[in-house]
């Protein structure tokens, strides 16, 4: 204890050589190339640019059997779970509009099976968009299909047309919308990869995040445009489909495993 | 004669009075129209000078969704959310009231000028964002508990 007191005033001039050494130690650990950035969530200012086209990596095989979190995370974030049934016995009456649909796949000679979440796919020629008749039907610079209300007249042509069969029709009226997601009777509406949360500035989707938060990572936010973003990278290493390739429409979501 | 003096009197009493209490009800009208601790009660006027406000509002709200909806510019300064945020009042027991109730700050004006609105059958009629102004001009108004925890 004694020893304490006469052991010699730390040199401030190595202390400090020493912090600095930790931090560019620890700078160094981080990949090159690879920046570690905390941008502050705040409102956009400026106009959304195609610099950016916004999509998701969904890894089948990591898509657990029986998980909903995702579909429950998207209810939760975009007011979807506010919905009331209007009658107790028509089924007519209960339906809800969903954005996240958990679909399980069989092949039937292999018995093999595949689960995986369906959203809107963001094409990047949308069919929904092509045969809207008043333009409500619209895709962003950054890539996110999506509706505007304030146009939509709900003749529902866009339903028609999905064939991902992604978006839904509010058919009753309802109260108590949240801020961020307004919703109204007469409109369709379907994923629009959490557009609040790209406005203000945030990094990921709530899907991403209850996925990540299950422990399962099967869903990817990124930007496909930028060769560095983790999205990019993945999609570059596993090999991944858009699902009916056939129609060329050029998905924004994408799947591995199927 | 001196009856009808104090007569007099007590008459131009209650008329002072009568006044007194009626400027103190029309004050506490235009107060409670404004959040306290909220960005507009720092401010002498909304966003534009309220002339310009009560005659233009619709105009403003509408040009500006183009921006909102379509290219995503959330930091614009005509803004719905903005007039839920500062204009919302509560009742007894702290919980806001929708603003669009014909007794409120949007309702009331409309009903009046017999304007049938349809924003809040879509947009929320309550501040329930728990990020942002709101919590901030909630937790000024001394009101505990967002309304519903979903949204940002």
């Amino acid at each position: 204890m004694n020893e304490d007191k006469t052991t010699t005033p730390v040199d401030s001039g190595r202390r400090g050589f020493l912090g600095t050494a930790a931090g560019v130690s620890a700078a160094a650990l981080v990949a090159p190339g690879v920046f570690l950035h905390s941008v502050a969530a705040a409102p956009r200012t400026e106009a959304v640019t195609d610099a950016v086209r916004w999509g998701l990596l969904i890894d089948t095989a990591k898509c657990a059997d029986g998980c909903s979190a995702c579909v429950s995370a998207c209810e939760r974030e975009n007011g979807l779970d506010l919905q009331e049934p209007h009658s107790a016995t028509s089924k007519w009456e209960q339906q809800q509009a969903a954005w996240i649909r958990k679909v399980k796949l069989q092949d039937n000679q292999t018995g093999r099976i595949t689960n995986l979440p369906m959203m809107c796919q963001h094409c990047e020629d949308p069919p929904c968009v092509d045969v809207c008749p008043t333009g409500a039907s619209f895709k962003r610079a950054d890539g996110i299909v999506m509706v505007d209300r304030h146009l939509c007249i709900g003749c529902r042509y866009c339903m028609m047309a999905c064939p991902y069969k992604a978006r839904s029709f509010i058919h009753q009226p309802l109260t108590g919308q949240l801020t961020a997601v307004p919703r109204g009777k007469g409109c369709v509406e379907s994923c629009n990869l959490c557009v609040h949360r790209r406005d203000n500035g945030e990094d990921s989707t709530a899907c991403v995040d209850a996925c990540a938060a299950e422990g399962h990572g099967a869903i990817l936010f990124g930007d496909l445009k930028d060769p560095n973003s983790a999205i990019s990278q993945r999609l570059r290493e596993i090999p991944s489909r858009q699902i009916r390739e056939d129609l060329v429409l050029n998905t924004g979501v994408r799947y591995a495993g199927v | 004669m001196a009856k009808a003096v104090v007569r007099i009197g007590l008459v131009a009493l209650g008329l002072v009075w009568g006044a007194f209490a009626a400027q103190a009800a029309q004050a506490d009208e235009v107060k409670r129209y404004v959040v306290e601790g909220s960005q507009a009660a720092e401010r002498s006027a909304c966003v534009e000078p309220t002339e310009r406000m009560r005659r233009m509002h619709m105009e403003f709200i509408q040009h500006q969704r183009i921006a909102t909806v379509h290219e995503g510019i959330r930091d614009t300064q005509y803004s719905l959310t903005g007039c839920v945020d500062c204009h919302i009042s509560y009742d007894a027991n702290r919980n806001p009231r929708p603003i669009n109730q014909p007794d409120q700050f949007c309702g009331a004006c409309h009903r009046y000028a017999a304007v049938d609105l349809n924003c809040f059958d879509c947009h929320a009629s309550v501040p329930n964002r728990p990020a942002a102004d709101a919590e901030a001009a909630h937790r000024a108004a001394g009101v505990t508990g967002a309304p519903h925890g979903g949204g940002h």
